[in-house]
């Protein structure tokens, strides 16, 4: 069995044990030892592919392929660059987080865990896939367990906030399956056979016109789920309704599913329609950057704060992605990593903070830094993170965003990227509000004097983000090294078109 | 009638042997044991359709009326397998609502008679014996749907049925009077070569397509299935919403695609039109119905508009999606519907409400439940994304992306009510849900079928590609 298909092959048969499990404590450390398997398998994969670079300078290594349906020249296509490898390390870390995390789920765990693993199942196999309708089922089977991940095991208007963001992203899946059928039937413009295949599309000269009205079709598709404004609404409701390690999987790693199809397919394989739209999409995106940050400003709901903190950041992502320009694509996924470390982070311990106070109001909150000194902690480190300090992984991938934006030589696009880079100021002022109210300050309810301490679960979880995330602001180098490298193919094909 | 034919018309003289071996039955079987009948139809029935699978040559019989190849043999045989699983999931209801009455053989009988009519309708090789299958698929199923006599609603579907199946077949009926008076012929072989566009042909065209419209309950000719559905007994209801229906759609596609493909320009535009018309009604509908019964009703209609999308092309990749579609759609509406027969027989409940809290009562039949909608709603890995997602692919291939669009919106209007039930079944909870109950063996082994149906039809991908050589034959 090749190295890749295990990433599939791996939570299938974790999601069969748990089928046959009985109860909370069989569920829990089934799925736990199924994750920590995928975890060093990503690990073997981040060495594996290290040493497959050095001599192999194709743009997807460990590639297989499998014919699947034949009439559609529908293949099994897998294989993965620089920029999978770190998100399917990303994803891993982030599940198996969020399985130490779901530690004491106990309403229907068996099928907490088998949903979880469903979602992680459809992650795992988009990131591997270089074939569109492969990518497409993947990305469809990772949308679909959100629904009853949030509408059983969530709180608040659970169910209005599932269907919500059900219906968005399932909605945006449709679109962008006409998009994807466009891409297919123009995928002979050249003269072959139809494909699905990406990296035989990208060097086919798909015709301006057909670029032009597919191109917003994939992005959208794409780009809802990486929260694009105005199509974000999904996101405040659904992480405020979710269970905690559902947010932290949501955002954490199914959002930047979003980002990854927009590049992987929106950008590369339609170049022409990108520039066409770019000044359209980049108005979009900004919006979000902007709005993202005073919405988080203006919430006291901390899940609220974060979700809406979230739109700002992965606003930044699209934004960079669309300026077709190498040190911006980098900083994309850059930001795209960091944000899934810090953001499970957030949503890790707002969970922790919710389960001890059974509130997310930070109005109502205050001194936590006196009674949960180690959550707080990692609180104020997860909130220097996101607001880009220099050390933390924020920063990295912030600067190369707005760096490689500010090269672009249009008027246009330069503004737009002083109008975003403005974000950060307000990023830092409702980060700083938070943690001001929430943690500094007396304690304002005598019931918080006498909380239980973390559980060594927590802080396992905890400890699984936190170090990867120090660890990329500390040496950011051979990460930005490997994904940069893995941009380079991307750029030069697209660049190769124009 | 030499072998040669006999082995042409095996499905047709077989289904006729078990019907009349059922009336021997009927007669020898004691009166304190007439419960056996069930055993004996479905073992009959089942030995039917595993022969059925041994392949049939290509041929044609009665100077043309009759004709069969692999296509049309391979689509009898999904019938078969439909209407195996329609016997096993109804077989409960029949031993203790109607064996009582002494009603279980007519059942059967009028059943397969129904099949026996699409049979000769789906082989048929000219208008008359097209229509003579019509009716005779038509015609028992309307006894079968006011076959609750003791229920008012029951009756009032029947008569609601038979009323407009009437009007529909007539209308059908004179459509084809007007294409014989345009091309002097009866034959398809023949009216291919001399069928032009001209008003008259046109409006036979027209015609004549109202009363398939009617079969495949495409909007506007939709309005008798919710409330026949509703008044029906299920098993009489899944019947009529993936056999008839299934049945109708795939010889509209063959007349379509042969016989009327001169008319090409004109049935195109009458196609995307009423496609759109269906998805959108039969969606909007479907929203806001509590009772299951009628809530199938509607979705099936939608499905119907889905077909259209195939249908519309006019290629051999237009017959396989659609037909791969219809297997597909056999088999993960009569998983719905066996789940809500299975609860219906056990409870008498049929309305969503009362699904509320099931999953943790009965955790198999709403995964099964869960699995059909999702497949209805087309939702990957299970058989109904790849039926859709093919379908769509047909119609994008001759650029209708306009109309692969609207159909992606309905999609997702449709999710929204498949999603309903869901979270009846998965997140609401209940004062007093449906008791835990186990399922006969029928019942159970009638699911397990379209269960694995669902599973394997999507992922295993040969069937797709077998299809797709079978589709060549009308497509040369």
């Amino acid at each position: 069995m090749d190295i890749l298909s295990l990433f599939v092959i791996v939570p299938v048969l974790t999601l069969l044990a748990l089928v046959l499990s009985k109860g909370l404590k069989q569920a829990r450390i089934i799925s736990m030892i199924g994750s920590f398997i995928q975890l060093g398998m990503a690990i073997n994969l981040l060495f594996a592919y290290f040493k497959e670079r050095a001599v192999n300078k194709s743009i997807m290594l460990f590639t297989q392929d499998t014919v699947w349906f034949k009439n559609f020249n529908v293949h099994y296509a897998i294989g993965v660059d620089g920029i999978s490898v770190a998100l399917l390390l990303l994803t891993s870390i982030v599940v198996l987080a969020g399985v130490f995390i779901s530690w004491k789920t106990d309403d229907l765990p068996k099928e907490f865990f088998i949903s979880l693993l469903v979602l992680a199942t459809g992650v795992y196999g988009f990131f591997i896939s270089i074939d569109l309708f492969t990518m497409f089922v993947f990305y469809e089977i990772a949308v679909i367990p959100m629904y009853l991940l949030i509408g059983i095991w969530g709180s608040g208007p659970k169910e209005y906030s599932a269907m919500k963001l059900t219906l968005m992203l399932m909605g945006a899946s449709a679109v962008l399956l006409v998009g994807v059928l466009g891409i297919y039937f123009n995928s002979n413009a050249d003269g072959g056979a139809l494909t699905f295949n990406i990296l035989e599309i990208a060097k086919v000269h798909i015709p301006f016109e057909a670029q032009k009205l597919f191109f917003p079709l994939t992005f959208i598709g794409f780009a809802v789920l990486g929260a694009l404004f105005p199509f974000h609404t999904w996101s405040p409701d659904g992480h405020a309704s979710a269970p905690t390690a559902v947010s932290m999987l949501h955002a954490g790693v199914l959002m930047k599913l979003g980002g990854y199809g927009v590049f992987r397919i929106a950008m590369f394989l339609l170049p022409l329609g990108a520039i066409e739209w770019s000044w359209f999409f980049i108005i979009l995106s900004a919006t979000g950057v902007i709005y993202g940050a005073f919405g988080a400003l203006k919430q006291t709901d901390l899940k609220y704060i974060n979700a809406y903190s979230s739109v700002s950041h992965l606003g930044m992502v699209l934004f960079a992605l669309l300026m077709l320009n190498k040190t911006a694509w980098n900083g994309a996924i850059l930001q795209s990593l960091s944000h899934g470390f810090m953001t499970a982070l957030f949503f890790a311990l707002i969970g922790m903070i919710y389960g001890r106070t059974h509130t997310r109001d930070i109005t109502k909150l205050g001194g936590l830094l006196k009674v949960m000194p180690f959550i707080s902690v990692i609180y104020v480190i997860a909130g220097l993170a996101s607001l880009g300090l220099p050390g933390f992984s924020g920063f990295i991938a912030e600067m190369n965003i707005f760096v490689g934006a500010f090269q672009h030589e249009e008027m246009f696009y330069r503004v737009a990227t002083v109008i975003s880079v403005s974000a950060i100021v307000v990023t830092a002022v409702y980060i700083l509000r938070v943690l001001g109210i929430m943690l500094m300050g007396e304690v304002k309810n005598e019931e918080f004097l006498d909380l239980p301490k973390v559980t060594w679960f927590e802080v396992t979880g905890i400890m699984l983000l936190l170090i990867p995330m120090m660890g990329m602001g500390v040496a950011p180098l051979w990460l930005s090294d490997m994904t940069m490298e893995s941009v380079q193919p991307f750029i030069q094909g697209v660049l190769n078109h124009l | 009638m030499n072998l040669n034919s006999f082995i042409a018309m095996r499905q047709e003289i077989f289904l006729l042997t078990i019907l009349l071996l059922l009336i021997v039955g009927e007669i020898f079987i004691h009166k304190d044991k007439k419960g056996s009948i069930i055993h004996l139809a479905l073992f009959l029935f089942g030995i039917h359709t595993i022969i059925g699978f041994f392949a049939i040559e290509e041929s044609s019989l009665f100077g043309g009326m009759f004709r069969t190849n692999t296509l049309i043999h391979f689509f009898k045989n999904v019938l078969n397998v439909g209407v195996l699983i329609v016997l096993l999931q109804s077989a409960d209801w029949i031993q203790e609502k109607m064996i009582p009455l002494n009603k279980g053989t007519e059942f059967f009988m009028l059943l397969f008679s129904s099949l026996l009519g699409m049979y000769f309708m789906i082989s048929a090789g000219d208008f008359l014996m097209f229509y003579i299958g019509l009716e005779l698929s038509t015609l028992p199923v309307a006894a079968l749907v006011a076959w609750e006599t003791s229920k008012r609603i029951s009756s009032e579907a029947g008569v609601k049925f038979i009323l407009s199946a009437g009007l529909a077949s007539g209308v059908s009926l004179f459509g084809i009077s007007l294409l014989y008076a345009a091309t002097g012929s009866i034959y398809f072989a023949d009216i291919i070569g001399v069928l032009t566009t001209t008003n008259l042909t046109i409006l036979g065209f027209v015609l004549f397509f109202a009363g398939l419209g009617f079969k495949i309950s495409l909007v506007p000719f939709h309005f008798w299935t919710a409330d026949v559905y509703e008044g029906a007994p299920i098993g009489v209801a899944s019947y009529l919403s993936v056999i008839s229906k299934g049945a109708a759609a795939f010889i509209l596609m063959i007349l379509l695609f042969t016989v009327l493909k001169p008319l090409i320009h004109v049935w195109e535009n009458i196609v995307y039109v009423i496609a759109l018309a269906t998805m959108f009604i039969g969606n909007l509908f479907a929203l806001r119905q509590q009772n299951m019964k009628r809530f199938l009703a509607f979705s099936s209609i939608a499905q119907a508009g889905f077909i259209l999308l195939g249908l519309i092309t006019g290629t051999q990749l237009g017959t396989a999606t659609v037909v791969y579609f219809i297997m597909v759609y056999i088999f993960t509406n009569l998983a719905a519907f066996g789940v809500v027969q299975a609860i219906s027989s056990q409870t008498g409940k049929e309305n969503r409400d009362d699904y509320n809290g099931l999953y943790r009562t009965n955790p198999n039949l709403s995964l099964v439940m869960m699995l059909a909608l999702f497949s209805l709603a087309g939702i990957p890995p299970v058989a109904g994304f790849f039926g859709k997602f093919f379908l769509f692919a047909a119609a994008a291939s001759k650029g209708y992306y306009l109309l692969v669009f609207l159909a992606v919106v309905n999609v997702t209007i449709s999710l929204y009510y498949y999603l309903l039930v869901v979270r009846a079944m998965f997140i609401r909870k209940s004062e007093n849900p449906i008791p835990f109950f186990k399922s006969k063996i029928y019942m159970r082994l009638g699911l397990i079928i379209t269960v694995l149906g669902i599973l394997v039809l999507g992922l295993y991908s040969p069937l797709y590609d077998y299809i797709f050589e079978l589709s060549n034959v009308f497509n040369k």
